[in-house]
């Protein structure tokens, strides 16, 4: 088997649709399906296809509300899919029962969130730990890998303080060690950037970048900040009520922008590139 | 008058069952009866092993470790002191000694009860009802079932005072539990956590704060109802209280009430210090 060739993550056809008894819906049938949304049933991914290769950063971006969470949630069964699957290194994911999914989560997966989701009542050191000790992991050797991953995201001598007495940027840092730590295959990151300031959000970006150039992670981040998409994505997929509308490399959509959706998105960085290309005639 | 013709009595046949099932019974509720009574007498004894300056010291130094005032600690280890001035010394330990025994009881039995609730909704449906009951009834009516099930003396006033005092910490640990933050527990849940590890790790710590407010409570409720349990033969404080109503002894009423009121200090002073221990650190 030729792993490079294979995508490191394929999603094949996956739907969520939140509201309405799962088993009876026939997602073919287009009518019926718009008759339960009149009825109150939200379809929050909408027949969603794709693939990321290993070591790639793929950046899912859309308005609030497009989908962008119940999305990444999907992918490691936080949110059921309604259906659809998901394959993580040639494992069908969406077929694994309790206990294959728990080991998954364990060692294929790791997900940072926007609010952090760090535990109040463990200090830096615990928290990064976390994940190793859910493992099993001795805690000599969680310790030993916990503060190289405090290092790495530049909190060295903080190991001993609370949650509670960090700034939400270094809070970040400590969800992002945390998922390092577990030394995934693939880092799920959910705007993980978007409650902090603007100046603190470009330094963490920056610093994503760094380290994205020595662990070489397969990333799936999340925005809806088109800046911080084109920053940090190798591709980026939009999406808009459940649909990605257009998936391609971040200078392909700025140029060629799939419809009128993405054209309003990307608008403003389209205006500067045309600019910086000499191009201003071109402009609508 | 209310017509002959409709009245009708159900006490012949309470008595008639209490009545089977002593007899079918009555070799169970005596060896639980028994256990009950070594359990109990055996605190009894040890707390009257300790000599009474010993108590004064242990009630200011706990009080001066949890508020670190001195004015408070000096007050709660007076409150020791005029205890055993008013010459109530054993009936307030043989008190304490019944508290102590139905809190310990009420805590095996609670604290599992309420984590039950939180984890399994539909039994929250069944117990709430149950509690909000066990709560608006006066506790005189616990009484009843406890004196026909094991007479007179101190087990059946433990057993009244724990149906009592029970309640408060299964909904605190319940509601603590369900309190517990869903982006913490979304958080365990993608790195891997099983149910059992969720409890463990994030659940049952975080609502600590609230299962230790209803550790209080309970002791609270239990030194309440000791008092009322005089009635059906536990010794203590309340007995002296009821024995100084029946000879309209005021003054001796006076002393054995204010011995109450200062156990109830100490006890809510010293359960409610522990509970803001507990608190997540907000700083090292
Ligand atoms: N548990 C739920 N029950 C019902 N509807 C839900 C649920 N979770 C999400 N939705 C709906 O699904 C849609 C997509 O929500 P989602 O949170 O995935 O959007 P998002 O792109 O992440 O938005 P944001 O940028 O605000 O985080 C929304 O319309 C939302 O109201
Ligand atoms: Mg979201």
């Amino acid at each position: 088997m030729v792993k490079d060739n294979k995508p490191l993550l394929e999603v094949r056809n996956l739907w969520k649709v939140f509201g309405v008894n799962e088993e009876n819906i026939d997602l073919n049938d287009l009518a019926a399906l718009e008759q339960l949304e009149a009825n109150g049933a939200v379809v929050a991914v909408r027949n969603v296809s794709f693939r990321v290769k290993r070591g790639e950063v793929f950046v899912i971006m859309g308005l609030s509300g497009s989908g962008k969470s119940t999305l990444i949630r999907c992918l490691l069964r936080l949110i059921e899919p309604t259906s659809g699957q998901v394959i993580v290194d040639g494992e069908d994911v969406t077929a694994m029962d309790e206990k294959q999914l728990i080991q998954f989560r364990r060692n294929k997966v790791a997900m940072v969130f926007q609010h952090y989701g760090l535990l109040p009542h463990r200090n830096v050191l615990e928290n990064v730990a976390f994940g190793l000790k859910l493992r099993g992991v001795s805690r000599e050797e969680r310790e030993e890998r916990a503060l190289k991953a405090i290092e790495q995201v530049g909190l060295k001598g903080w190991e001993k303080y609370y949650p509670g007495s960090l700034s939400g940027g270094m809070q970040q840092r400590v969800g992002i060690a945390r998922a390092l730590v577990q030394d995934p295959d693939i880092l799920l990151m959910d705007e993980p950037f978007s409650s902090l300031d603007p100046l603190i959000r470009r330094e963490m970006q920056d610093e994503l970048l760094k380290l994205q150039e020595s662990v070489k992670k397969t990333i799936i981040f999340v925005t809806h900040d088109l800046n911080e998409a084109l920053r940090l994505g190798d591709r980026m997929a939009v999406m808009r009520e459940g649909v990605f509308v257009q998936v391609g490399k971040p200078q392909d959509i700025i140029i060629k922008p799939a419809d009128e959706y993405v054209r309003r998105f990307v608008q403003d960085e389209r205006r500067m590139a045309l600019v910086a290309a000499g191009n201003r005639k071109a402009l609508p | 008058m209310f017509p002959d013709a409709l009245q009708f009595h159900i006490a012949s046949y309470i008595d008639n069952f209490v009545k089977w099932l002593q007899i079918s019974y009555g070799a169970t509720f005596d060896a639980f009866s028994n256990f009950l009574l070594t359990i109990l007498l055996g605190i009894q004894n040890a707390l009257l092993l300790i000599p009474w300056w010993v108590w004064v010291v242990v009630v200011t130094g706990l009080a001066w470790w949890q508020s670190r005032k001195i004015f408070t600690a000096l007050v709660l280890g007076g409150l020791m002191m005029l205890v055993g001035v008013f010459e109530l010394w054993v009936p307030a330990i043989e008190t304490l000694a019944i508290v102590i025994t139905s809190v310990i009881i009420s805590l095996v039995i609670g604290i599992p009860v309420g984590v039950a609730m939180a984890e399994w909704d539909r039994l929250s449906v069944v117990i709430t009802p149950l509690l909000d009951a066990m709560q608006t009834m006066p506790s005189f009516v616990y009484l009843i079932p406890a004196l026909m099930l094991f007479g007179l003396g101190k087990v059946p006033a433990v057993i009244a005072t724990v149906i009592y005092a029970v309640p408060p910490v299964i909904r605190l640990t319940d509601l603590g539990i369900r309190q517990v933050s869903a982006t913490v527990q979304e958080a365990a849940r993608a790195f891997g956590a099983t149910r059992w590890q969720m409890l463990k790790e994030v659940r049952l710590p975080l609502a600590m704060p609230s299962i230790l407010a209803g550790v209080n409570q309970t002791t609270m409720m239990a030194l309440a109802m000791v008092v009322v349990a005089s009635m059906i033969g536990a010794r203590g404080l309340g007995e002296r209280v009821l024995l100084s109503l029946n000879r309209i002894a005021i003054g001796n009423g006076f002393e054995a009430g204010f011995a109450i009121v200062a156990l109830a200090i100490i006890i809510d002073r010293l359960t409610q210090g522990v509970a803001r221990r507990w608190q997540p650190p907000q700083t090292n």
